[in-house]
């Protein structure tokens, strides 16, 4: 059967919170990258072909539709250990698939791999003619592979990064397609088959032995993931959606420095057969106050805690002006580079590895910088004097330079503009530090609260003024200009403007009327829209959150949210954008900002229900803009 | 035997040794891990085996260095290139002989005839240490007579 690249939404994630891997519906590995989320790939046949690597166990395909089989996902409830069933009226093949993890017991007590992704196929009933294959394609398989075959120990694939190492239950051999292993075994109803693929960064590697030890090893991770989903306070009604959001955000922390990435992907498409190909997995600081206040507010304060001592690690390398994005150490991400030969997903090229927009000015980060910092603190976190001098330092830079004009959130790479984003981040930040230097967190340096208070009404009068368009009744993308901006709807969640004043509802509803695309998803600007952009996913979360938050009727905002809650795929993940003629995922997968988003509203309506229970329901004051 | 002569300089080229496999580690020349692998014969906790296996490592290369001396006093000499000689002898030993013997001494190392167990799950070395890379040979040789060369230029006979 030909090869061909799977639907976005079609891709589950698998990972041990260092690094992930992506498994798509007919069990294939399409994406792993080892040791970190950012190294280069082994598998990266998603955008390319089988060549660039993948590991494929399915049943064998017969014929009809999907091979005979009809395939049905889930994430074993409350872990990250996926589920592919593939049916059929006479067989049914259950294949099991986790990055293992293990407590901090177990650690001390068993020998473990530094990174295994390990796979389990059963027959449950029947017997299937069960298809496997190996190709194993170290840094984007750029270089042919040196892979050893052992008789007892086997596959080694050294790589400059470390060695690759795989073990299976059952025989197999190098295929005519050089560099290509694998076999076929039949299963009758209850046996099964292992399979296990380790990276070792140092030798002696940890082999896996397979057999009990590997069902032994997928017990503990799925105890380890049921222990963490288990901290999770969030009870109310979308609490499966939440859960698995968590969890894939979880998947997307990089556990040993406690840095989040944007994506698990490079290069998936903005606009399918295009050129908006970028590499998501790097952190940006953009989404961190979101980011910062859905996990303390879900009750996971260690991976905040651990996200703000990333973030203020970072901010001391570059202060007082903040790059855009790092990698999880903190580093400036690599210098972007586009990945020879590649055909992209399906013929989306330039595939890009690294990113250059790591090089704009976007003065939106000292708000979202500071206000999650503010929001740590507001939790009972403790600054240190270091920290205090930093933030100090980071609020004399935004007094002397808010008014520059810079790419904004969009990351746009045209000509810098002052984006009224950016300047109600400025007026954030600034705003923030008062407020922490009133509740006594910046008691040990000298801070001018005067200037800052005068440069906080000096944004802010020169937002009202020029970032607001009388004529449309809405807040302007840019001072000055006319175009709509989904962004501003984020106006009231920094607080720059409650979600039910005038202005606030006028910019809603043109937002709505000028933007919107299917399923409650908003384009993110006019430009992009004709650009091609697709709806995007965020900002969708953005309007149900506004409504949630006062700017609508609770019930509105509900039935915003459980309308963008059908942009999930069937193991409830979501990627950046929808394809707004075909609804289906395109941009990199799954998308920290997206679940990010998804959280914050599940949290909004919960709080806003608290807060009406017992009350009646206010006046509808948005209905005009219902999606 | 010079006992100040000798625990100075067997101390300082066991860290040169030390520093050399770690470097070459870290140019990715090749994956062997000397302290994780003789940490890992005391406890299976990854960072406990690094931590106890450098100071295994730095005791036996003390000891292993007493045979250098031993020898350098039989000549009634040391020198860097006598030192070069013994330091090729023992990483000749090590690679030839100690290495493939390991899966017989490690309680935690799989062996290459039958493979991995619950209780054994460590990769094997191989002949010459090849299974963990293919110039594992050359970096444990430049290593051991870098070992060599140390002691021999700076170990004073008495």
């Amino acid at each position: 059967m030909a090869w061909t690249q799977p639907p976005i939404h079609d891709l589950a994630l698998v990972g041990d919170c260092r690094s992930a891997a992506l498994v798509d519906r007919r069990g294939d590995v399409v994406w792993l990258c080892w040791p970190r989320m950012d190294s280069d790939a082994l598998f990266a046949s998603l955008l390319d072909g089988e060549r660039r690597g993948h590991w494929r166990l399915r049943p064998e395909p017969g014929a009809g539709a999907g091979g005979g089989w009809r395939v049905e996902r889930r994430y074993i409830p409350d872990t990250n250990v996926l589920q592919t069933s593939f049916l059929r009226e006479d067989a049914e093949v259950v294949l099991t698939d986790c990055m293992t993890v293990a407590d901090e017991s177990d650690q001390r007590r068993l020998p473990l791999p530094e990174h295994e992704l390990l796979r389990r196929v059963e027959c449950i009933r029947g017997e299937a003619t069960v298809e496997h294959e190996l190709v194993l394609a170290p840094t984007f398989g750029r270089k042919k592979a040196r892979v050893h075959a052992h008789p007892t120990l086997g596959l080694c694939c050294e790589a400059p990064a470390g060695a690759f190492l795989f073990r299976g239950e059952v025989p197999f051999s190098e295929t005519p397609a050089p560099g290509t292993f694998g076999g076929r075994f039949t299963l009758r109803a209850g046996e099964s088959r292992r399979f296990s693929l380790t990276y070792s960064a140092e030798a002696p590697a940890v082999l896996s032995p397979l057999g009990d030890a590997s069902d032994d090893a997928i017990r503990r991770t799925l105890r380890w993931w049921r222990a963490w989903a288990a901290k999770c306070t969030y009870r109310g009604p979308y609490r499966d959606a939440v859960i698995r959001s968590a969890l894939a955000l979880k998947l997307l922390c990089y556990a040993p420095s406690g840095a989040i990435v944007a994506a698990a992907t490079c290069s998936l498409p903005e606009r399918v057969g295009g050129s908006l190909n970028w590499d998501y997995r790097y952190c940006w600081i953009r989404d961190a106050a979101f980011t910062c206040r859905a996990l303390y507010d879900l009750g996971y304060a260690d991976e905040a805690g651990s996200f703000i001592e990333w973030l203020l690690h970072i901010t001391r390398l570059s202060q007082p002006r903040l790059r855009v994005m790092f990698d999880v150490y903190g580093n400036p991400s690599p210098r972007e580079r586009v990945l020879e030969g590649a055909r992209g997903y399906r013929d989306s090229r330039p595939v890009r590895v690294g990113n250059g927009a790591v090089l704009q000015r976007q003065m939106d980060l000292h708000g979202e910088l500071v206000d999650a910092i503010y929001a740590h603190c507001r939790r009972g976190g403790e600054l240190d004097r270091d920290t205090e001098v930093l933030l100090a330092e980071l609020g004399r830079y935004v007094v002397k330079s808010w008014h520059l004009p810079d790419q904004g959130i969009w990351e746009l790479r045209g000509p810098a503009r002052p984006y009224t984003h950016s300047r109600v981040l400025c007026w954030t930040a600034l705003d923030r530090l008062i407020e922490l230097h009133r509740l006594g967190h910046l008691h040990r340096v000298k801070l001018d609260v005067g200037a800052l208070a005068r440069a906080r009404e000096e944004i802010r009068r020169s937002v009202l003024e020029e970032g607001y368009d009388p004529g449309t009744d809405s807040y302007v993308e840019h001072l000055g200009g006319h175009d709509p901006d989904a962004a501003l709807l984020l106006l009231p969640w920094y607080a720059f403007e409650p979600a039910d004043s005038p202005r606030i509802r006028g910019t809603f509803r043109r937002v709505v009327h000028e933007l919107s695309a299917p399923n409650g998803l908003l384009f993110r600007n006019p430009a992009l829209r004709e650009a091609g952009d697709g709806g995007f996913v965020a900002c969708g979360f953005w309007a149900a959150e506004l409504l949630a938050d006062g700017g609508g009727p609770l019930p509105l905002a509900r039935a915003w949210f459980e309308q963008l809650l059908r942009c999930c795929n069937d193991v409830g993940l979501m990627s950046e954008e929808m394809d707004p003629q075909t609804g289906e995922a395109i941009g990199n997968f799954p998308q920290a900002y997206s679940h990010v988003g998804l959280i914050s509203v599940a949290l909004a309506l919960e709080a806003r229900a608290r807060r009406e229970r017992g009350r009646p329901i206010p006046a509808v004051v948005a209905e005009e803009a219902a999606p | 035997m010079n006992v100040g002569s000798w625990m100075l300089w067997g101390f300082v080229a066991t860290v040169a040794l030390t520093a050399a496999q770690v470097a070459t580690q870290e140019l990715r020349l090749t994956r062997v891990n000397i302290p994780f692998m003789l940490g890992s014969i005391f406890t299976p906790e990854r960072s406990r085996a690094k931590a106890l296996g450098t100071l295994l490592h730095l005791v036996n290369g003390w000891i292993f260095s007493l045979v250098y001396v031993a020898a350098f006093q039989a000549w009634g000499k040391a020198g860097a290139w006598r030192g070069m000689l013994i330091g090729l002898v023992h990483a000749t030993f090590v690679l030839v002989a100690g290495l493939p013997a390991l899966p017989g001494i490690h309680p935690r190392m799989a062996h290459e005839s039958w493979g991995p167990t619950a209780r054994r799950q460590l990769e094997p070395p191989g002949y010459l240490g090849l299974h963990y890379g293919a110039f594992t040979p050359l970096t444990v040789l430049a290593a051991h007579l870098l070992f060599g060369a140390i002691l021999g230029a700076f170990y004073r006979v008495r």
